[in-house]
């Protein structure tokens, strides 16, 4: 495959043809912030938060890193006045929704954004889609996914299938930026399925009624 | 009917058809569109055909699509001599069938004007009329949109004709690009480099696509042409398949609308019975078929990565793949998608030539655009005009001006997405980039009258509110900066504007316009964008303390 030559932030960096911004910056040890990227997933681009600068024949552009592939002689931007107001903007519209959330507070401390500017909202939950993109590309299971449109969009588990399979994988649980997935799970449990969750191996040697305390995994921190 | 083998014997055919009728013989035209229909314009059509049988069929009548002048309806037309009669009743149709009988003209339901009571009888006279240039929609009261033998009849399929037999699919492209025609919906992309992209693309497979998914509020002009002259749009989208060399195309339709549905099912069984679609058109070896789709009835579907994934059968999310789909499409195949609009301005640049397509319009916008006049108007409507008409004709010539001798205030184009504009740039021309600067796109050309009682910040919040239950919640600007923006306006609306709220407002229109994933969002804050350049201080009095911002 070609190699292609490009700048990001004054640096060269060559890198095959295919890639995308965001995984040669990340190649030349560049950091943009990402929320809804995770390397094993196909790209999302709905957190925006990776957006760049882009310089091509004379013409600026905002793409996301993420998903922007790599072009000969182009020129990325990964800070600007303008990127840098666009993440600030973004992570005070998520902070509505998540006010605490560790990647959120960081990111709020880089980009100066105020965690009060908007109308709250706690639903805890900023739609990243990393447990339902992880459950259906990873598991296979599409045991959570997306309901409803617009800002009424929400994650959901499926109870028929939740039952079976979640409490021994847990996987998106270390995923999620929020806790969300963890508490989204638990309540559907409650609310739907409340004593029968399957846990084939825990089950064995755990009575149900000790297995209250959840082994949370640390959050992933994202690079 | 068996199927036409060639060109030869649809033009057989054709002139069969032609010397059935007669020019002379009366015909009525009553207007079956959705505006008239709203008025029960079905009850006068039955009462001409029940009358008019009567009469030994001496007389014709015809249902047709809409005519353009909803305001006045249910609207007749009488030819020959294009006798227009507004607002008919079911108890004035004898009245019209006698004295056409006798070639006289019911004075008491011809258009009166309303200032000076002087009388206008025929279409051309008729202020509303007069000023226009319809050269797509003029048909739509000459044709039954059931019969393909109507359309035939004004020399349909004629284009299809002439390209099939006469020009190389290059030439078609090449006549294209050279009339410069530019997309109808919305973006005024050249159509002719856009099939050069799927023409040229490696994938042997190609799709052409209809978008008469027509979302943009306050737009009605797609339909209008979808359900009164379904043939037409098809026979653009015939010719652009064969110039760009597609062996499938799909109409992408909205679900909701019975009667544009059973036209446009009939108008593709009747094209495939002719031998118009399917294996060796007229016999000239070009294989095409085509498949109706609907909508799912969410805006963002109309857009065109989403729409494509509605055919595929998924869920209409906008792809956020920074490749065309002109290259990659639906089943990531090369897929030409054109507005209705744009399609049915193809066969009149392949019968007329691209030479006499470019005499009409501005510099660079050509031909004549479909407009939707609504809002605070007299004369509410479908009107075309050339490009580059300016606004003051629309609004006051044609329109009839504002509403109950009110004045006028601001114009708005293009909807949810567009922009409004004060009233004293109302000599601006209707052109693809003009508008653009002035921040108010033309869209697919929906405008809408504001006259002075109305109140800007109403209506950003109006238009925002539309739009808010649209996003489709994948990408965080539009899904988050919408409901904020739309927060703040409403709290705005009732006195409880808070110092900040316009920098938030400002803040918040820039990241959705910058940063989001599709056009939705990335349109969105253009109404308020609009309303910030010209009519900034009816928001900055909405904030305690006037101008308090901070
Ligand atoms: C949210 C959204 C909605 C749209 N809705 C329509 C529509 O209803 N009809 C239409 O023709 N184009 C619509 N468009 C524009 C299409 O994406 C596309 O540009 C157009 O159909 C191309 O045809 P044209 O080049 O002939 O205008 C929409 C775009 C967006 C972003
Ligand atoms: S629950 Fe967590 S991982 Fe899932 S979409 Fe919401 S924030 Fe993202
Ligand atoms: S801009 Fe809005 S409609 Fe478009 S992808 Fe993002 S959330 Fe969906
Ligand atoms: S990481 Fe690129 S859009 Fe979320
Ligand atoms: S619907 Fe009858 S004139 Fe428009």
């Amino acid at each position: 495959m070609s190699e292609i030559v490009l700048k990001i932030d004054d640096k060269e960096v060559k890198v095959a043809a295919g890639t995308t911004v965001l995984q040669a910056a990340q190649q030349a040890g560049i950091y943009i912030p990402t929320l809804c990227h995770h390397e094993k997933l196909e790209a999302f681009g709905g957190c925006r938060l990776c957006i760049v600068e882009v310089e091509s024949r004379g013409w600026t552009s905002y793409v996301v890193s993420c998903l922007y592939p790599v072009a000969k002689d182009i020129i990325v931007r990964t800070r600007s006045e303008k990127v840098d107001k666009i993440r600030k903007v973004l992570v005070e519209e998520l902070m509505a929704h998540a006010p605490d959330a560790p990647e959120l507070v960081k990111l709020a401390e880089v980009y100066g954004a105020d965690r009060n500017r908007f109308e709250r909202k706690e639903s805890f939950c900023v739609v990243c889609g990393l447990c339902v993109r992880y459950c259906d590309e990873v598991k296979h299971l599409n045991a959570v996914g997306f309901i409803d449109n617009g800002a009424e969009r929400e994650i959901s588990f499926i109870p028929e299938v939740a039952k079976d399979v979640c409490w021994e994988c847990q996987e998106c649980f270390a995923l999620c930026p929020t806790s969300y997935a963890q508490a989204a799970y638990l309540l559907t449990e409650a609310l739907a399925f409340p004593g029968q969750r399957k846990a084939a191996v825990r089950a064995a040697k755990v009575p149900v009624a000790t297995q209250r305390i959840i082994p949370i995994k640390p959050v992933a921190a994202t690079t | 009917m068996p199927k036409l083998q060639s060109v030869a014997e649809l033009e057989k055919y054709r002139a069969e058809i032609l010397a059935q009728r007669d020019p002379a013989k009366p015909c009525i035209a009553v207007c079956a569109g959705a505006a008239c229909d709203g008025m029960d314009s079905a009850a006068v059509a039955a009462a001409f055909v029940t009358e008019a049988g009567k009469l030994g069929g001496k007389i014709e009548v015809r249902t047709t699509g809409c005519h353009g002048y909803c305001e006045k309806g249910p609207n007749v037309v009488v030819t020959p001599g294009d006798i227009c009669y507004f607002e008919v009743q079911p108890a004035d149709v004898p009245e019209i069938l006698a004295a056409t009988l006798k070639g006289e003209v019911v004075e008491r339901l011809v258009y009166k004007d309303p200032n000076t009571g002087a009388k206008a009888v025929h279409m051309h006279e008729v202020p509303f009329y007069k000023h226009q240039t319809r050269l797509l929609i003029g048909d739509n009261p000459k044709i039954d949109p059931m019969r393909i033998d109507d359309y035939l009849a004004v020399g349909g399929y004629a284009a299809l004709v002439k390209a099939l037999t006469e020009m190389k699919p290059d030439q078609v492209l090449d006549e294209v690009k050279k009339a410069n025609l530019r997309g109808r919906g919305g973006g005024g992309f050249p159509a002719g480099s856009k099939w050069e992209t799927t023409k040229n693309a490696p994938e042997k497979t190609k799709y052409v696509i209809v978008n008469g998914h027509e979302g943009e509020s306050a737009a009605f002009m797609d339909r209008a042409m979808l359900t009164g002259n379904p043939h037409k749009i098809l026979e653009g989208l015939i010719i652009g398949a064969y110039a760009i060399g597609a062996q499938k195309g799909f109409m992408y339709t909205r679900h909701d609308m019975p009667l544009l549905e059973k036209h446009v099912r009939n108008a593709l069984a009747q094209a495939k019975e002719y031998g118009l679609l399917g294996q060796n058109i007229l016999g000239s070896g070009f294989d095409f078929e085509c498949e109706l789709h609907f909508d799912v009835g969410i805006f963002v579907s109309g857009e065109s990565s989403a729409l494509m994934r509605s055919i595929e059968g998924n869920p209409p999310e906008p792809r956020p793949k920074y490749i065309r789909t002109s290259v990659s499409g639906i089943w990531d195949k090369p897929s030409n998608l054109n507005n209705v609009e744009t399609w049915a301005n193809v066969p009149q640049i392949i019968t007329k030539g691209a030479e006499w397509f470019t005499s009409i319009g501005s510099e660079k916008s050509k031909g004549t655009k479909l407009i939707s006049l609504s809002g605070n108007v007299v004369n509410s409507g479908i009107v075309e005009v050339p490009m580059g008409t300016p606004l003051r004709t629309l609004v006051f010539d044609i329109g009839g001006g504002v509403r109950d001798g009110k004045t006028l205030k601001a114009i708005h184009f293009g909807g949810a997405m567009g922009g409004s504009i004060p009233a004293d740039l109302i000599d601006a021309p209707l052109d693809f980039d003009g508008m653009s600067k002035l921040g108010a796109p033309i869209g697919a050309g929906g405008l809408l009258l504001m006259d002075e009682d109305t109140d800007m910040v109403e209506i950003a919040r109006y238009l925002l509110d539309f739009l808010v239950n649209e996003s489709c919640g994948k990408c965080a600007p539009c899904r988050e900066g919408m409901p904020q923006m739309l927060h703040i306006l409403t709290n705005m609306t009732q006195g409880k504007g808070k110092p900040g709220d316009l920098e938030r407002l400002e803040d918040l229109a820039e990241v959705t316009g910058a940063a989001s994933l599709c056009a939705l969002g990335k349109t969105s804050p253009d109404p308020l964008k609009s309303m910030f350049r010209y009519f900034k201080p009816e928001y900055e009095a909405r904030i305690p303390g006037g101008s308090g911002d901070k």
